[in-house]
């Protein structure tokens, strides 16, 4: 390759000179004089800029009290999920340059709220992992560590780390219609890993004992098929086809 | 006064903080995890290459074994290393794979048969073996021998901490989301505990335990640019600091990671150079064949990271808006192998550049990755100073890593020594040296002095803001305390961090209510943090050395004569502005493998006179037993088997070592 044609990305390119409008959903429940109310920053744009940077010099520069979550701000972690202009999203890795002037954002519905941005996304997932205990069930038995590893199929091992990828960020619940109306529902995040573990030749769990939980309407029998979580995950996991399966598989377990 | 009961605290929820608790709950004793964030977002997720075990079940692993993974373990750390540790952790990562494997990671897997993989930048076919089908797969990394990082894809820490946390939750062990260990309990000898700050409410708590734990993984947030996450900002070596007692080792000892991307500093993985990826310069040149002919751009991290910075001051950068840099080039490794096995660095240059890394090169420049030192501990785990306080993974320094961690040794470190201490954290708490009897004004004070640091925060009409005090800590770290370091500019360093230090205990804040205030959580971090900082800066400025990560440009040899010493920092008096450093000599006549040349980077080393007579004894006693069981030999040399657990014991089978 030569000189010539060595290729610039687009931290390079950037447009900056935007001034920018967040318009920020505010209240600390915790504080009897707190009401909701949306406080407006203005910021200058700069080049490469995303949410996790823009938040940080809000808070930096203008209102030091703001509440956020940000933990790996490279989209690995799921911590910032939040509705970024009415859709759930990573904000960390949300350019601003990809939003218009004026960004609203507010913290994810369907969880309970900590303060402004930050929502208890953590108290949820525990509680759908208890409920389904979703980990990888195998017998009772004390592992020989020195020995082999069981093998597996490495296009199997592919299949379970593709759904295996879910960050439990919350966006999949925060968009879904069911979530929304009924906060026993486990959401596209509980559904998913039903389906990686029925794929785990580890787990010895059958389709009958998965239907004990998940085959009702607090699981994928709640599903209306709205499919937002599909839409929004930031893993692009195959949430549609998941559920579609495991609701095939689970209505007929149901009708024996 | 509110106070928690528990037989274990751990503080930290990531992969170490969370294997230490799953082992001393089997075990019986009731185990309380304290996380900053939900278990599941810690910084372990960002692992992405893969752990080092020497499994050697692909084509280009076969014949590794402990023996190979130690030897590139101790060449890596530059001599820094505690080779018993070494030794230990070697022999325990195959099984921490294979137990991981059981808990559920998706492992990549071996595909027997022909495939095309990339090295020296040529298109090579390998035949991977039929015995090996199905089994655990490997790639390269830097500063190895052989093929030995085992892998999920790029995603290997998430994967691994997924599967870890799940079986936090399959335990039961409670996971305290949101509360953050703000100081330890303590009587000068005996650590009893933390007190403990809820992030949502404010409150503070008295955790009591037999065992505290410490695994709050790295300081790299100390640096401006780094690739670590937000958390990880040192506090858990911190709180053991202010003990006054425990000691911190090797500090000065931190890693820069050759490929962070530029100017953000986030991660793209080893195995990008691993998987055949080169590093490229402003004219588009490969450049690392130059400086490294053995290893090229697979030297450990240390080595291309300086070769990568002289290379840029050599007048061969790129050029940006945002400064210079160097390019990372996988293009070569074509797009199949790029969305099937780099996806997650594809996400990160699609998002974070706005390019496709399978057509582009990536813009890099080395970031702050890694802190090699930590709480100082015995193999064990435990602090030699303070009983009853343990620490492991990122966090602790018992000394695996020396003065320059090998890439994959560090995520495959967080579940082997979760194993391992979580083991002996058990033993204590099953033996009635743990039982205590503690008064409770001891508590009551130690809740009273952090009452009060919060209190006189909140209502301070204090002039310095804290996020001004850490941005410019950040900013002298990055600037003085990076790759290439001088007396001067670390002079410099330790001058502008004390003066901060001195000015941190003037911080007022704009907002004084209590609970989720993240100004006052930036106040007091930021006091704990220039606290660690100094003891990085003030440590490299008395090291009149160069060791692994630790260059001196003013002193650029290796000196074993002088400096074969681990350095331990202690801060004894609370209104102190700098450490206490004292060394502690490594004994060159026990070692299994005498200082030498590690294969890539400089060969100007000052031997010291022990090093040729150990050599000696070392290659009579392998003279002697070169016919006889590798194991043996290991044993004659240096053993270490007794340090371990019973439990991790056993040896390790293999397709040319298959058992009974």
């Amino acid at each position: 390759m030569s000189s010539e044609d060595v290729p610039v990305g687009q931290a390079d390119g950037a447009v900056a000179g935007r001034r920018l409008h967040f318009h920020v959903l505010r209240h600390n429940p915790r504080d009897p004089a707190s009401v909701p109310s949306v406080q407006t920053f203005e910021l200058e744009e700069a080049a490469g800029m995303t949410l996790f940077i823009a938040l940080n010099e809000i808070r930096e520069t203008v209102d030091s009290s703001l509440a956020f979550d940000f933990v790996c701000r490279a989209g690995i972690c799921g911590s910032c999920a939040m509705v970024i202009n009415g859709r759930p999203g990573l904000a960390c890795r949300t350019l601003t340059k990809d939003l218009p002037q004026d960004i609203s954002l507010s913290p994810l519905p369907a969880f309970e709220l900590i303060a402004d941005l930050s929502v208890n996304t953590g108290k949820w997932m525990r509680s759908m992992s208890e409920r389904l205990q979703a980990w990888v069930q195998t017998q009772e038995e004390e592992l020989d560590l020195g020995r082999f590893e069981q093998r597996m199929d490495p296009d199997l091992a592919d299949e379970i780390y593709e759904l295996d990828r879910c960050i439990e960020c919350g966006c999949c619940v925060a968009a879904c219609g069911t979530a929304r109306m009924h906060d026993k529902f486990l959401g596209a995040v509980g559904l998913n890993r039903i389906a990686r573990l029925r794929l785990d030749p580890r787990d010895q769990r059958s389709d009958d004992d998965f239907y004990e939980l998940v085959g009702n309407d607090d699981g994928v029998f709640g599903c209306m098929t709205l499919l937002g979580c599909h839409d929004v995950c930031p893993k692009n996991l195959p949430l549609q086809t998941q559920i579609a399966y495991l609701r095939r598989r689970m209505a007929k377990i149901g009708f024996g | 006064m509110k106070v928690v009961y528990t037989d274990v605290l751990v503080v930290g929820g990531g992969l170490a903080g969370l294997r230490m608790a799953i082992a001393a709950k089997r075990r019986g004793h009731e185990t309380i995890v304290l996380s900053l964030v939900p278990a599941k977002r810690s910084h372990s997720a960002a692992a992405q290459g893969g752990m080092q075990a020497s499994l050697g079940n692909v084509i280009k692993g076969q014949g590794d074994n402990e023996d190979v993974h130690f030897e590139d373990t101790v060449r890596g750390s530059d001599w820094g290393a505690d080779q018993q540790v070494v030794r230990m952790f070697v022999n325990t990562s195959p099984k921490a794979v294979r137990e991981l494997a059981a808990w559920g990671v998706p492992w990549s897997r071996v595909r027997k048969g022909d495939r095309e993989v990339i090295i020296n930048g040529e298109k090579v076919t390998i035949t991977e073996l039929t015995e090996a089908h199905g089994l655990v797969a490997q790639r390269d990394f830097g500063g190895t021998r052989k093929w030995r990082t085992c892998y999920v894809s790029d995603g290997t820490g998430h994967a691994m901490l997924f599967a870890v946390g799940d079986q936090t939750i399959a335990n039961d062990i409670p996971v305290h989301e949101r509360k953050e260990a703000i100081a330890l309990i303590h009587d000068g000898s005996r650590c009893y505990g933390a007190v403990v700050r809820d992030l949502i409410t404010g409150e503070l708590t008295a955790y009591l335990a037999k065992a505290t734990a410490i695994a709050t993984g790295g300081a790299g947030r100390v640096y401006r640019v780094t690739t670590n996450a937000v958390i990880c900002e040192g506090i858990g070596a911190a709180l053991a600091l202010e003990t006054g007692v425990a000691t911190l080792g090797n500090m000065e000892a931190v890693q820069f990671h050759p490929t962070g991307i530029f100017p953000a500093g986030i991660l793209v993985t080893e195995g990008c150079r691993g998987d055949g990826g080169l590093l490229r310069d402003g004219e588009g040149n490969r450049f690392m064949p130059q400086y490294e002919p053995e290893k090229k751009e697979l030297a450990s991290r240390d080595v291309v990271s300086r070769r990568m910075e002289e290379h840029i001051r050599a007048g061969h950068a790129a050029k940006s808006r945002f400064g210079e840099h160097l390019w990372l080039d996988i293009t070569l490794l074509g797009r199949a192998h790029i969305e099937h096995n780099l996806r997650e660095v594809k996400e990160i240059c699609q998002y974070f550049l706005g390019i496709d890394p399978a057509d582009e090169w990536i813009p890099v420049r080395p970031a702050q990755h890694y802190t090699m030192g930590g709480i100082r501990t015995r193999p064990t785990g435990e602090s030699p100073a303070l009983r009853g306080l343990f620490a492991a993974g990122e966090a602790a320094c018992w000394d695996m890593h020396g003065f320059n961690r090998l890439g994959g040794n560090s995520v495959a470190e967080t579940v082997v020594a979760g194993m391992i201490v979580g083991e002996f954290i058990a033993d204590f708490c099953d033996s009635a040296e743990s039982e205590f009897e503690l008064p409770t004004a001891l508590v009551k004070e130690a809740l009273g002095v952090q009452r009060g640091e919060m209190d006189g925060l909140l209502q301070s009409r204090g002039t310095e803001r804290a996020d001004d005090i850490k941005a410019q800590m950040q900013q002298l770290m990055t600037d003085k305390v990076g790759i290439f370091r001088t007396g001067s500019d670390l002079q410099q360093a330790v001058d502008g961090l004390q003066d901060l230090l001195v000015r941190s205990r003037n911080i007022g804040l704009q907002h004084h209510a209590d609970g989720p205030n993240p100004e006052l959580v930036s106040a007091y971090r930021v006091r704990k943090m220039l606290k660690v900082a100094l003891c990085i800066a003030a440590g490299a400025l008395a090291r009149t050395e160069s060791r692994g990560a630790h260059f001196r440009e003013d002193y650029p040899k290796r000196d074993d004569h002088a400096w074969l010493s681990r350095t331990l920092a202690t801060w004894r008096n609370p209104e102190a502005t700098l450490p206490a450093f004292e060394y502690q000599p490594l004994d060159i006549m026990t070692m299994e493998l005498p200082p030498g040349w590690r294969g890539y980077g400089a060969r100007n080393h000052i031997d010291h006179p022990d090093t040729a007579v150990r050599a000696e004894k070392v290659s009579e006693i392998r003279e002697r037993m070169a016919d006889g069981d590798r194991h043996d030999r290991q044993s004659a040399l240096m053993p270490y088997e007794h340090l371990l657990p019973e439990r991790y014991r056993g040896r390790n089978e293999r397709i040319d070592e298959v058992q009974e």
